[in-house]
């Protein structure tokens, strides 16, 4: 088989992809916005004035990480399913599915356009924050690397609850009932280390504890678990998601009869 | 030569166990329109869907411009715009800006000329700044052509084109399908409605119940389509064919109750009147007569019956 791509198809569906965000931008950037500005209102003035340091960083600023992570999984979820499940529910998936473009490339475009809004969408709660508290970034470079695996990682997932979806409520669901609460149990805004066990034990079975440790670590050197097992965490996770996909183009699955 | 498309042996059945195709072959030449016909849930749509690639095949092959369509589904591809049977349009774009998604999808680099061409074309062109939402049935029937032609495919599909749309639109739309087909696009379309594929194809494919039962070149099968049947009432019952009226092609039914003659409406003369002069002159006396005109239907029921 020839080794061949339709490079001009992703870049169609990702420049598409883009253009609904720019249509869309009061729900796509405004509003994660504000409501990581009320966050720290309620959690930075009103708790963080009664909790002033954890492990030796202001809670204002501790937050940071943990509100950045928590937008960026809803939205990398919402717009990567949002993106590819609307073509299956109106019809104009026939265009893609009769156009000579690999799975590959279709995952490309899609997914790709949705964690590029997300790690935009990153960067921007990061400067809104800086308005709050002084944030300062121990590994910048790191904290980069965490922001774009964790949102090709949800974007993927987002993709593949996109295609396994049949309704808008299902749609719903994933964001609301799993991924919200699991970054909120997964020490958004607090450590794990002040659990007492056994829900300390517990929350190592959140896979978002490792996301949002690693994260954290690359902000203010500190972490819940150790950053090598964060990074290896986010790329099994990364690696999941992409064989889920790879396993639906195979067998058609929800895409072909 | 190869053929624009080839089809061997094609077959599907869906999940729930429906079979929607049962071992179909069909060779569609260069160049030509092709009209598919069939009543509906015939497997017209499921033909089409299986060659573009969004229906999988239970089994047989498919070649599109010689190129397998599993094997070497982007060469295949390619090659193909398709226009649904179903107004599915991004309902937020503009024509524009949703052709552009198809041409890139096509593999081909931006061409905004290629573009405003087709727009123009279609008489699009005033309404490139419109959401689609915003635009008629008919017009979203144009966006959707625009966009199978954003590519510049060698072959297009035209499921039902005229479902729907005015007569106008319809006009102009043969009109477009004539100037590709000069410009050496090949065309298949499908249809119930035999007066398009008499006005357009140059061959045409009846398919019923997933079996293609005939595939014929246009005049031939209109020469069918045009039978027509005098059926005489007759007033007592014939037990053999009188010899007087032997060599006319009439045939005795219901019994002996029934002289029937079947003719050519589009021959030069339907022999009628000899006849009835025959039959009166043979003493065969009829108390009624009727005519008969096989319609599309008729002819479904007697292929299928002749298999």
């Amino acid at each position: 088989m020839r080794l061949e791509m339709n490079l001009y198809g992703a870049r169609a569906i990702y420049m598409y992809e883009m253009a609904r965000t720019g249509r869309t931008l009061l729900q796509s950037i405004v509003s994660p916005v504000i409501s990581t500005s009320l966050y720290f209102v309620v959690f930075g003035a009103a708790i963080g004035s009664r909790i002033s340091y954890i492990e030796g960083v202001p809670y204002g600023a501790f937050i940071v990480p943990g509100l950045i992570m928590l937008m960026l999984l809803t939205q990398s979820v919402m717009n990567a399913s949002f993106g590819i499940y609307f073509p299956r529910f109106v019809g104009t998936i026939y265009e893609i599915l009769s156009a000579p473009v690999s799975a590959f490339e279709i995952v490309l475009g899609y997914v790709g356009a949705a964690a590029t809004k997300s790690i935009v969408l990153g960067l921007i709660i990061l400067a809104t924050s800086e308005l709050f508290v002084p944030v300062r970034i121990a590994h910048p470079a790191w904290m980069l690397t965490f922001l774009v695996l964790t949102a090709l990682s949800f974007s993927l997932l987002g993709f593949i609850l996109g295609l396994w979806a049949d309704g808008f409520e299902k749609l719903q669901i994933v964001p609301l009932l799993i991924i919200t609460p699991l970054t909120f149990l997964g020490g958004t805004f607090y450590s794990t280390s002040v659990l007492p066990q056994p829900w300390r034990t517990v929350t190592l079975f959140n896979p978002l504890v490792y996301l949002i440790s690693g994260f954290r670590w690359s902000f203010f050197n500190i972490a819940d678990v150790h950053v090598g097992i964060s990074l290896a965490m986010t790329l099994l996770f990364l690696a999941t998601c992409l064989a889920i996909v790879w396993w639906f183009f195979k067998t058609g699955y929800r895409l072909k009869n | 030569m190869t053929h624009a498309i080839a089809i061997s042996h094609l077959s599907k059945t869906y999940g729930s166990g429906f079979q929607a195709l049962k071992d179909v072959s069909l060779d569609i030449r260069h160049g030509e329109i092709f009209a598919l016909l069939g009543p509906n849930g015939a497997g017209k749509t499921t033909l089409i869907n299986v060659v573009c690639g969004i229906v999988i095949p239970s089994a047989g092959t498919v070649t599109v411009g010689g190129h397998d369509i599993v094997k070497d589904y982007r060469a295949a591809r390619s090659l193909i715009g398709l226009v649904p049977q179903e107004l599915t349009t991004d309902a937020f774009e503009t024509p524009p800006a949703t052709m552009r998604l198809s041409r890139g999808l096509f593999g081909k680099p931006a061409n905004p000329a290629v573009i405003e061409k087709v727009l123009k074309e279609l008489s699009l062109w005033d309404k490139r700044d419109s959401r689609i939402m915003t635009l008629s049935g008919g017009m979203k029937r144009r966006v959707l052509i625009a966009k199978a032609l954003a590519h510049e495919p060698q072959i297009l599909f035209l499921d039902e084109p005229s479902a729907g749309v005015d007569v106008a639109l319809r006009k102009d739309m043969w009109q477009l399908v004539r100037a590709l087909r000069a410009s050496g696009v090949t065309i298949i379309l499908t249809t119930h409605y035999i007066e398009e594929a008499e006005d357009m194809a140059d061959r045409v494919g009846v398919i019923n119940k997933g079996e293609l039962i005939v595939v014929e070149e246009k005049a031939e099968l209109m020469r069918k389509l045009g039978r027509k049947q005098l059926i005489l009432e007759l007033r007592e019952r014939l037990d053999a064919m009188p010899a007087a009226l032997a060599g006319h092609g009439l045939s005795l039914a219901a019994d002996g109750m029934q002289l029937v003659y079947t003719y050519d409406t589009k021959g030069e003369t339907t022999g009628i009147t000899t006849l009835l002069d025959q039959v009166r002159n043979a003493g065969v006396r009829f108390k009624d007569l009727q005519t008969r005109q096989s319609s599309l239907e008729d002819i479904f029921v007697g292929l299928v019956r002749q298999r």
